[in-house]
């Protein structure tokens, strides 16, 4: 019945609508994963990659790293070819941004005016960098474009945000030569995300490096720079599920499977409100590649008919000056955080616990204990603090 | 240009062209070949850029570094010919190259 009236509206309004069998709105990590993971699960019916940017879909890491540095150009991290993506039968639909959803007629309306149909829709739509002012974000390519280009005559720049996007930015600008301020206003950097070994580690590296590192700061006077950068989060990009009525808030709720509350409608990535197998007992957000590409996985697999948990070991890196950071785990609510190894050499880890068993490692320079930390999160055993913090004895040999 | 020949996970061999100056993961990955899903973007993070190259080319290759290796030891695929292909730089010394993609863990 429903499928009739529809067709003949669309019918009275002289448009036939565009109707694939997955519509995937975003075009980032999770966006690109569900596309090609669809295919990779033999899924033979239509699919189209919708994004409200013009850019052939690529990856967002580099851009506070080494694109930001000019160590790499935008044509090398790039996910795929346009050629890829047409051999996959993967229709994209570049600078289309979605305004509603109506889960019923099951079709988006483009902020262009344009309908389109699905069947499945995989909602990856990540989140938008908070603004401050008209202070530079990092968040798309665009925005390092135009923040590139500001660089030329700024000298002094003042990084707003003690965060991953904010300390990156600072490392790389340091690189280039520019006097560097970093405001935060937590009592200490990656306040949210990490323990105090690390914030003070990385302080002291910022400053070591050059870098006017203001912690506790509330208000400052960006008159004073020549340029300002805001790496203060983002907000999910949720706003057509919820105004259809999906159950969420601070993101769009999802189960398991990355089912949304909504009919036909799932989600994946920045934007998906979860409960995590490694997290704490209510939902999360996660902000990272590891989440968005495995969850985006997850939803394709449900699609296709092979549903299987979201249970993916959460794990994300970032770099800075020659550091090589990386984290395995989420430390959410841990009770207890061992620092093993020296952090004055550079190599160290930080091991969180909650009720004595290991949930997160934080690892600088120290790959193998990355590596390691995995095994030790996924048993739950429980092991002597004074042997975790043994950094002669290698993680993997306390797991018996 | 020069030519990396690929086997995918299937058994299919492919020859692809190679750009020199980017890493054999980047044309791989430029190349179409879908499994490499590549996720850390190369910094040695992930290890799903996991390939085994023929044991011609070793000697042509640059030594593996000991965060490659560790690494490398979280696959239970592990061989002794494999490599992270994001580690490897390609050129014309590597021209005809045979690298297969490892199994995925
Ligand atoms: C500068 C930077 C550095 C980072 N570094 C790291 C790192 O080192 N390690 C790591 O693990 N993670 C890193 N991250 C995080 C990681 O990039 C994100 O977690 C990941 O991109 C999330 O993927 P996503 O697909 O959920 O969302 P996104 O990548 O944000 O993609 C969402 C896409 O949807 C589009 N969109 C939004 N709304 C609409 C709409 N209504 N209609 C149509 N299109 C829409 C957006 O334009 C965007 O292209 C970094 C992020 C940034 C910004
Ligand atoms: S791409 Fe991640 S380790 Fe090679």
């Amino acid at each position: 019945m429903r499928g009739r009236r529809n067709r003949q509206r669309d019918h009275h309004r002289g448009a036939e609508l565009t109707r694939f069998d997955v519509l995937v709105v975003g075009t980032g990590h999770a966006g690109v994963a569900a596309a090609i993971h669809l295919r990779q699960a033999g899924f033979a019916g239509s699919i189209a990659l919708l994004g409200e940017e013009t850019e052939l879909p690529y990856e967002r890491p580099p851009l506070s790293k080494d694109y930001l540095l000019g160590t790499r150009g935008r044509e090398e991290f790039r996910f795929r070819t346009a050629d890829f993506w047409a051999d996959k039968g993967v229709a994209l639909v570049p600078g289309e941004r979605v305004e509603r959803i109506d889960p019923q007629a099951r079709t988006v309306a483009c902020a262009s005016g344009r309908e389109i149909g699905y069947s499945e829709l995989v909602w990856t739509a990540g989140g938008r960098a908070r603004r401050l002012g008209n202070a530079h974000v990092i968040r798309t390519l665009d925005d390092v474009d135009r923040l590139k280009e500001a660089l030329t005559d700024a000298r002094s720049v003042l990084v707003i945000g003690g965060g991953w996007i904010g300390l990156e930015a600072a490392a790389a600008l340091t690189k280039l030569g520019k006097r560097v301020t970093l405001a935060e206003r937590e009592p200490r950097l990656l306040a949210r995300c990490s323990g105090h070994a690390l914030s003070d580690f990385l302080a002291d590296r910022h400053v070591r490096e050059g870098v006017d590192v203001r912690l506790g700061v509330a208000d400052i006077d960006s008159s004073a720079f020549d340029l300002v950068v805001a790496g203060i989060g983002i907000e999910p990009e949720g706003g057509p599920l919820l105004d259809a009525g999906a159950e969420g808030g601070n993101g769009v709720l999802v189960d398991e499977l990355g089912r949304t509350t909504l009919p036909h409608i799932w989600a994946a990535g920045d934007v998906a409100l979860h409960r995590n197998p490694f997290g704490p007992d209510r939902p999360i957000r996660i902000e990272s590649v590891q989440h968005a590409t495995d969850q985006a996985a997850c939803v394709a697999r449900a699609i296709v008919g092979a549903p299987a948990p979201y249970a993916a070991m959460p794990w994300f890196w970032s770099n800075q000056y020659d550091l090589k950071l990386q984290t395995v785990g989420l430390s959410h609510d841990h009770d207890e955080e061992l620092v093993r190894g020296d952090p004055a050499s550079g190599r160290f880890s930080i091991l969180y616990r909650r009720k004595g068993k290991v949930i997160a490692l934080d690892c600088v320079n120290m790959v193998r204990d990355y590596v390691q930390g995995r095994a030790l999160i996924e048993r739950g055993s429980e092991v002597e603090a004074s042997l975790l913090t043994d950094a002669e004895r290698p993680l993997k040999s306390l797991l018996e | 240009m020069p030519i990396i020949n690929v086997t995918t996970r299937d058994g299919h061999s492919r020859a692809i062209e190679g750009k020199p100056g980017r890493s054999l993961m980047e044309n791989l990955r430029a190349g179409g070949i879908e499994e490499i899903l590549a996720l850390c973007g190369g910094c040695c993070s992930c290890a799903t850029c996991h390939v085994y190259v023929d044991e011609a080319w070793s000697a042509a290759l640059p030594p593996m570094s000991e965060d490659e290796d560790d690494l490398l030891s979280t696959s239970g695929a592990r061989e002794g010919n494999s490599r992270l292909s994001c580690q490897i730089p390609f050129g014309p010394a590597l021209d005809g190259i045979e690298v297969t993609v490892a199994p995925e863990d």
